[in-house]
């Protein structure tokens, strides 16, 4: 049988031909360049002329950040180094870099307690940023307020171990009635824990301070970007709880809290945040007799908050208008009551589609916050304009300023953007 | 006007806040510390260094004050102020006293209900232009582009400068003083104007300070000095004449260096005597103790003295002592007599 066709064909193949790469122009790098960058004629053309506008701004960048100068004393030091080349001073970055992140005031010896504070943060804020982790670390985040304040202000441990104190008096008060009623606990825990604050305030002697272990920093020494990123944790972490009570409260159906929720809201949001600063600096000075005035820290961290908080519950009323109806009358008809139905069934939801809209608002205060060296508190911004640009040493460096500024900045929110998504794609729920 | 109103209607309240509280001089003696409102940071005025120590002229009359009334020149708390800020702080009692190269003008030491304690600084507007403009007097600048920051004094001083000289010129409006550098630098305009001070010390922060030459007009006129609230005449005494001390013991040849060593004894000069406290109740009268003002030159020097550490021609900002310089060096820096 095999002979038939022995002559009739003059090759035949027996074996597969063995799998060779694909040819150059179809594989790897190459063809990601022929189908990304040079799919077409304009589109070659425009790469090449971005590529062109690269290059122009790096050819007038690098030089000038590869010839920096990190080592000298004073503009006009690194001006003679430079030699008349084109190069960044980077040296006010070394010598000053402690002002730009503590402000001028705070101990230098004390540059410690700010930074573990910082680095507590993180711990802090794992359990609650990524719930996967074990639920015990929640305690640790509970204490870290406290912690935090001791940290950055010192004095008498008592203080913040009263405030510590007091919330847990108003959480076992509020365990105990809100079996039953959600308000009755609510309230009640709150009016026990600020009378035993009180209370608690007045024991502690006017001195507790002067020997305290931790010395006492009083805050107007506190600057830099410690003070952009403590109010930014403050201000975030305070306004979303008070944003939720005040969307809550808007779609109220008891009609005083809903108008004083309405007023509110549309309040704060049309008045600009400079002008609740301003308020917040210059106008409650005069409500206050000159020596009892409350710390301008604290008076700034109210405005910023009520400024946010009125942005934030805006931004979960769309989440809570978002939900199908049925999503509310699902909890009326499992007999839910209504802290109950909010709590498991609304909330989880509204807050899930909020999330894109809150962390927007989160980025966007804390690049407010620098907005507090109008009123000659020294951030990080107050800090580069007021005392390093008016020193004799480094009156005239911009750039090399601002740019540590915002690659600070851009860091921080970087981070919450990324956080973010990765957040949205671990809550998405309904792709499966 | 709206403003001005605005802010006397709130120095009002600050001032019926404040009558209620004992008089500056105890409240400063009970804190023991001085509360001085100085700029956020302007150079060679005030601005802290390095180590977060404020240093500067008008910073210098602070500690003299501090070292006056309290003995220790330390003893003072920086309250930075800005523009917008500055005089609510004072009304409202946040500051005992303001040194924040402020202007003495009618409305401000009316209206807004503060005294000006004297002038520790007289500065006016002037010009500056490259030196390859070849341009020697502001005279000569007809048809220039003018760097001008919009909204100031300076802008209507420069519009009467040219008119009266027939001559004109094309603005270019800038908002700070930082943009007018760059502008000027850029080439945007012919000249930059501002107070002098101001030029000076942007000059010094130029690649190349000798490029450029600072005409010698000056052509407004801006008396700088420390102000206090009004009503608490006591207090205003004290600033004044810390600051009258300061300048007189330039006059008298009392320097840091020897105050010690006039001060330990009467000498030959019987107002250095009284000054330093070694002759006659000077201290009493003011309600201060002898050597008040002994403690006020030792602070950070004799007004000369803090004028050259400063912002003298030693300095990078170079600024000469022109008109303030003593009555007798051909300036106008004149004390009335210790006596």
């Amino acid at each position: 049988m095999s002979d038939t066709h022995a002559k009739s064909v003059a090759f035949v193949r027996e074996t597969t031909i063995p799998q060779s790469a694909p040819p150059m122009a179809a594989s790897g790098p190459v063809l990601w360049m022929r189908t990304n960058l040079f799919a077409t004629w304009s589109n070659t053309l425009l790469t090449i002329a971005a590529l062109y506008v690269l290059y122009l701004v790096l050819t007038a960048t690098m030089p000038w950040m590869l010839n920096g100068v990190w080592n000298t004393e004073s503009l006009r030091a690194c001006r003679e180094v430079l030699d008349g080349t084109s190069g960044a001073c980077f040296s006010v970055l070394t010598e000053r870099w402690n002002q730009l992140l503590f402000g001028f005031t705070y101990p230098s010896e004390l540059y410690w307690r700010p930074g573990l504070a910082f680095a507590l943060l993180f711990v802090a804020a794992a359990p609650v940023l990524f719930f996967d982790l074990p639920r015990k670390l929640l305690f640790f985040t509970a204490i870290y307020p406290f912690l935090a304040y001791w940290l950055i202000w010192g004095g008498s441990v008592l203080y913040p171990l009263l405030a510590l104190a007091g919330v847990v008096v108003g959480y076992l008060v509020y365990s105990k009635l809100v079996a039953r009623n959600f308000a009755a606990g609510f309230f009640g825990g709150i009016a026990a824990a600020v009378a035993f604050i009180w209370i608690g305030g007045l024991l502690i002697p006017e001195t507790a301070s002067d020997n305290a272990m931790l010395e006492a920093v009083p805050s107007r020494d506190l600057g830099g970007f410690m003070l952009n990123m403590m109010l930014g944790v403050t201000c975030v972490s305070l306004s979303v709880p008070i944003g939720i009570a005040l969307a809550l409260g808007r779609q109220s159906d008891l009609p005083i809290v809903k108008m004083i929720c309405v007023v509110f809201i549309e309040f704060i949001r049309g008045v600009p945040l400079i002008t609740l600063l301003f308020v917040a600096s210059v106008m409650l000075a005069y409500f206050f007799p000159p020596e009892s005035t409350v710390d301008l820290f604290l008076r700034v961290v109210i405005m910023i908050t009520m400024f946010s908080s009125a942005y934030i519950a805006e931004v979960i009323r769309g989440g809570l208008a978002a939900l199908p109806k049925g999503q509310y009358e699902a909890g009326d008809s499992l007999g839910l009551d209504y802290p109950q139905k909010m709590r498991l069934i609304v909330l989880p939801q509204a807050l899930k589609i909020s999330i894109p809209g809150i962390v927007n608002i989160a980025v966007g205060l804390f690049k407010d916050t620098t907005l507090v060296s109008v009123i000659s508190l020294f951030d990080i911004i107050g800090m580069i304009r007021g005392p390093i640009l008016a020193s004799t040493d480094w009156a005239g460096v911009y750039w090399e300023l601002f740019m540590f500024a915002g690659a600070l900045f851009f860091i921080v929110c970087y981070g919450i953007s990324q956080y973010s998504q990765w957040l949205e794609r671990r809550l998405a729920t309904d792709h499966r | 006007m709206k403003k001005t109103v605005f802010l006397g209607a709130l120095t009002v309240a600050g001032l019926a806040a404040g009558a209620a509280a004992a008089g500056t001089l105890d409240d400063v003696k009970a804190r023991g510390k001085l509360n001085c409102g100085v700029t956020t940071g302007l150079v060679g005025f005030a601005a802290p260094d390095a180590n977060g120590v404020w240093e500067g002229f008008d910073v210098g009359v602070c500690r003299a004050v501090a070292a006056a009334v309290l003995g220790d020149a330390t003893a003072v708390e920086f309250v930075p102020t800005t523009g917008k800020t500055r005089f609510t702080a004072l009304a409202s009692g946040e500051i005992d006293m303001l040194a924040r190269n402020t202007t003495w003008t009618f409305s401000r030491d009316t209206d807004l209900k503060f005294d000006f304690v004297g002038v520790n600084y007289y500065d006016g507007q002037g010009f500056m232009v490259p030196k390859a403009l070849g341009v020697t007097s502001a005279k000569d600048l007809n048809g220039a582009t003018v760097c001008i920051q919009t909204g100031t004094t300076t802008e209507l001083n420069l519009a009467d400068f040219f008119r009266k000289n027939n001559m004109e010129y094309e603005p270019v409006p800038i908002e700070t003083n930082a943009e007018g550098q760059q502008q000027y630098l850029a080439g945007a305009c012919d000249t930059y104007t501002t107070d002098a001070s101001g030029l000076a010390s942007t000059r010094a922060a130029f690649e190349n300070p000798t490029e450029h030459v600072i005409l010698p007009e000056i052509i407004s006129k801006e008396p700088l000095g420390p102000l206090v609230r009004h009503g608490d005449n006591e207090w205003g005494d004290i600033a004044r004449w810390t600051l009258n001390a300061l300048i007189a013991a330039e006059e008298l040849g009392i320097t840091s260096a020897n105050v010690a060593e006039l001060g330990a004894a009467a000498g030959g000069s019987p107002e250095v005597n009284r000054i330093l406290g070694t002759e006659g109740n000077l201290g009493e009268m003011i309600g201060l103790d002898a050597q008040w003002a002994m403690r006020a030159i030792a602070a950070g020097g004799n007004y000369g003295e803090l004028f050259e550490k400063n912002i003298g021609e030693k300095t990078p900002i170079g600024l000469a002592r022109g008109l303030n310089a003593q009555w007798t060096d051909g300036g106008i820096l004149y004390t009335p007599p210790f006596r």
